[in-house]
Formats: C-alpha cells, structure tokens, sequence
C-alpha cells in the first residue's frame, strides 16, 4: 500500500461521531458506549433529516399519484432502488425487492421459490452457523414439503469447511441458504466458492447478507448468487427496510407472495393477473420513508468508502481481540482466519447475562444470549456469549472502557 | 413469632437498598444473595421446573403446608438469583390470595424494575407469573376440598 493510499483510508472519527446525535447522550450516567452494532446500528443525522424530510414536505402515496408530491415521493423511492442496485452491482433494477429485512427476504424465497420448486425428498442445505432467520422458514418449507434440510457443520474455530460442505452437495440438493458474516462469531464465509460448487449440482444458492452488506463490497453478478438479502438498520439505514436481490428470470418464475396493492396489473372478481418486476413483490403501500432514508445511508457509506469503513473497523477487531485476550479465564467462540468487526466470547464461571447487566451500568452495550443462533450455541456448549461489535463510528477508547468495564465486573461476580 | 406480611419485607428490603450510596453496592448486594440462595437439588432442575428466559434459566419449585405456598428456585446467571431470592424472601411462606394480591412494589422501589422488565432476556417477569399461577392453583385446590 502506498502513502496515499493508507492516508486516504484514515477515517476522520471525531468528524464522523459528531454525525451520531445518539453518540453523545449518556447511559446511566456515564458516555455511551455503544458496541451493538451487529445487532443494529445508529443512525447519522442526514438519515434522520431524510425520514423528517420527506415526512415534512412530500409525504404522498406513490407509483399512482398524479399530483407533485406523489411524482416527488416515487421517483425518491425507486431512487433507492437504482442505488441498491449499484450497491450490491445487480444487473437491474427489476431484481431489487423491497422488503421488511433479511427475515422478511428469506421468507418470501420460502414461500415463493420454496413453494414452487422444492418437492418431496429434495434437500436444502444451511450451515450450523445460521441465525434463526434462515432456519426456521427452511425447516416450515421441508415439513411441509417432506423435503430434507442439511446441516453443514462448524468447526471449533467457527469456521465452514468447504470439503465438509461439497460432500454434502448432492445431485438432491436445491438450495443452499448460507450467512456470508456469522453474527455470532464473525466468520466471513467463502461464499463464492460455495455458490460454484452449489450451481455445479444444480442448486440455487441464497445468500444472507445482513452482517456483510455494511463491511463486504457486495456484487452479485461476480459472486453469482441467486438471491441476496440484507436489512437496512444494519447499515446505517432505518428499521423496517430491507432488500431481497433476486436473478430476474428466477423473480418472473416465482408465484407471488402477498396480494394486493402495486402487486397487481387487472383484478376481476374471477381472475387476477400480477404486476412485473420488482412491483409484483410489493404488495401494499411500501414503507416509503425508510426506503428513501435508505439511500441516503448507501450514500453516506459510499463517500466514507467501504474499504476505509473495513480498515478501521479491522483495526478495532485486532485491537479488542489482543486485549480480550489478555483477560484471565476469557476464551473467544470463532477464532476464523477470515472474520470482521465482532468478537464473541465468555469467561469462565461467569454467565453472559451477567456481564451484560454490569456493563449496561457502565453505559457500556454489548449483546448477551444466544443471538438468536441457538444450535451453534449448542454445537460450542455454551448458554450464550457476550459480543462486542464494532461500526465505524467506534473507537479504540471505547475498547478500552469496554476492557476497564470487564475487569470491574468480573470482579464483582467472582 | 407473628408472620410478616408482604408488605413489610418489601418495606424492609426497599430500606435496605436506600443504604447503598452506589450501584455497585447495590449489585454487590444482590449478587451476594445470588451466591447465598442454596443451590436447587438436581433433581429438581428439570424441564417442568423451567422458565425460560432468552438469556437466563430459573427453574421454580413451590409446595404447600397448612395453606401456605413456600418457593425454591435457581439460576444459571447470578444477578437474575439474586432479584429471584428477593422474590422468595417476599413470596414464599405465604398464603395463596396474599400472593395473588401482592403487586411488588419493591421492584421498582430498589430500581430493579429494568431488569424485569426487559420481556425476553430473563425469565423473570415469567417468574412472578408462575409463583402466582402456583398460588391461583393452590387456592383452587383448597377451595374445593372446603366444599
């Protein structure tokens, strides 16, 4: 890396917090110290301005609306859609639906796809890693189905192994539903080579991106997924939206999920016939501010830049888990070679609740639990873990009250 | 000895508590009631015992004496015991309408109320419920063996 290069991938962090209203409040009486990020992130002031914006001077109905603020409201609208699109490098605009979330996107390709293609004896395979949100609509899909869901297993640094992984493929395999980012351990998964050994068996491959879409430059035309979901509160976006990314001739094959709304062209009584791409997976009024308050967070990632946002983020994870473990009795759950911007772990004798409870009274957030990936919970022993996630608003400092804040609390619990 | 009532030993330990000039006496404090509560016997930590929380376990055991419901109970996280062994010091030896009756105040009182209510990450509030469907069974029971 040249000068310019590692100047250029500094970030300014004070300019940057100072965009996080939420930042400088104070929890119980100390600074927030903010480190849940995997689980949502906060919000810069220009997202917040874009929901009051648009709720303040063109909130309107859109895609029927004859009227400016209607023609205003839907071209801000399918504006995010173009920039999802050059986000995650989709071929078209057609191909990004809009959704709840990732749980929302998953489900619908259950249902949908699912529905359709999936028949008695076929297998689906997800990892051991997977939250419930791409479990549950598989294993409801396979009972209804009388199809079989396969487990690829998780190794004891938390990691997918592709020989494990291909020797589950078979010629019955349909799909492969895989998390690119664990939210439990951090493992980046070699998504790719996974696509190309599914497609190689004929299988359709779903890609879960809400831990990967904020860190990871996301192209689905060069990883080759067939569908690719994320949320939008993860990065920097408001909650309630979210993306499924799905190949177009794939899209115009599946039946419809929800009915009404923009989902339809002409409805008899006896009959209806369904909209195109991507309205015939939009039923009802959409969730108009979010999704325009959603590109103003794709731009404000954009200009930071992914690759500066992944530095620093990198730096915080080398730097938190040098100093984790130092700790006595502290043991990290996912040490794989290729993780981001979260840390997992326990320490000995001590329940995670606990130490979230204490923590929380240091202005401290982390998650405690299970993270909603109970069986690798399971599969590790363990009752949960605390997790520390970092943004790229976090900083060194925060770490190190965060490390400050554990030995205070394992004092106070041993 | 007269038998205190709710009230009082919820009087009591909202006392207790205003000595604490600190949070962290105050956790100290409940933590140290968490260590103290005895250890619920194996046999009884079993799935009809539980009450599941998201993040912590409480297993529940209540039996009756000459109309008074008494409670054991545990934990797999320490500060959840702790708040639990308050809930038995105030509940426990109780008759049954007394327990349905009692509103627990106290939990707000010490400034324990987030704790609780936080729904999903500990299996607290589910706790106060089962210690008063306990109570509602036992007091159904009895009213039929008076008829």
């Amino acid at each position: 890396m040249t000068q310019i290069d590692s100047i250029s991938l500094d970030l300014d962090l004070q300019a940057i917090r100072s965009q996080f209203p939420i930042l400088s409040r104070t929890v119980n009486d100390k600074p927030l110290v903010y480190l849940d990020n995997a689980a949502t992130s906060q919000k810069p002031q220009c997202v917040i301005d874009a929901l009051s914006d648009y709720y303040s001077r063109y909130n309107a109905n859109i895609h029927r609306g004859i009227h400016t603020l209607a023609e205003e409201a839907t071209l801000a609208y399918e504006a995010t859609r173009s920039a999802v699109q050059e986000f995650i490098g989709a071929a078209s605009a057609e191909e990004i639906i809009f959704s709840r979330g990732t749980t929302e996107g998953i489900n619908l390709v259950a249902y949908t796809w699912g529905r359709q293609y999936i028949k008695a004896g076929d297998e689906i395979l997800i990892s051991g890693m997977e939250h419930h949100s791409n479990i549950v609509p598989w294993q409801i899909l396979c009972q209804e189905k009388n199809a079989v869901l396969k487990v690829i297993p998780v190794s004891d640094e938390g990691e997918i192994s592709i020989e494990d992984y291909k020797n589950l493929l078979t010629e019955k395999t349909k799909l492969v539903s895989i998390v690119q980012v664990s939210n439990a351990l951090g493992t980046v998964n070699s998504v790719k080579e996974m696509i190309d050994a599914a497609h190689a068996v004929g299988a359709k491959v779903l890609v879960d991106g809400a831990q990967s879409a904020v860190h990871l430059d996301i192209d689905v035309q060069a990883l080759d997924c067939d569908f690719f979901a994320f949320s939008g509160h993860k990065i920097y976006a408001p909650t309630g939206i979210g993306v499924l990314y799905g190949k177009k001739e794939l899209l115009e094959s599946m039946p419809v999920f929800h009915g009404g709304g923009e989902m339809i062209k002409e409805v008899t009584f006896e009959e209806t016939t369904y909209n195109d791409l991507p309205y015939k997976y939009e039923a009802g009024t959409p969730n108009i501010a979010d999704t325009i308050a959603l590109k103003t967070a794709l731009d404000f990632i954009q200009t930071i830049g992914k690759a500066a946002i992944r530095k620093h983020e990198n730096e915080l994870l080398t730097y938190a888990t040098a100093q984790l473990e130092g700790i006595p009795g502290l043991t990290i759950i996912g040490k794989a070679r290729e993780k981001v911007s979260l840390v997992s772990f326990i320490v000995k004798g001590i329940h995670p609740q606990d130490m979230g409870i204490l923590l929380d009274n240091l202005g401290i957030a982390v998650r405690t639990g299970h993270h909603c990936t109970q069986p690798l919970m399971k599969r590790f022993g363990i009752p949960g873990t605390v997790r520390a996630s970092f943004a790229l608003y976090n900083t060194k400092e925060e770490i190190d009250i965060l490390i400050a804040g554990m030995y205070k609390s394992i004092k106070m619990l041993s | 000895m007269s038998q205190q009532s709710i009230l009082e030993i919820e009087k009591e330990i909202i006392e207790d508590f205003a000595l604490f000039d600190s949070w962290e006496d105050k956790y100290e404090y409940i933590i140290d009631l968490g260590k103290k509560l005895p250890a619920l016997e194996e046999e009884y930590k079993v799935t009809d015992n539980k009450i599941k929380g998201c993040q912590s376990t409480v297993w529940l055991v209540a039996t009756q004496d000459n109309g008074r419901i008494f409670f054991k109970a545990d934990s797999d996280a320490v500060i959840v015991k702790g708040l639990v062994s308050m809930l038995i010091k105030v509940l426990s030896g109780h008759r049954p309408e007394e327990i349905l009756e009692a509103k627990l105040d106290f939990i707000r009182e010490i400034g324990m109320m987030t704790h609780l209510a936080q729904t999903r990450s500990n299996g607290l509030l589910a706790m106060i419920k089962q210690m008063k469907n306990y109570a509602l069974a036992y007091q159904t029971i009895q009213g039929l063996e008076k008829k």
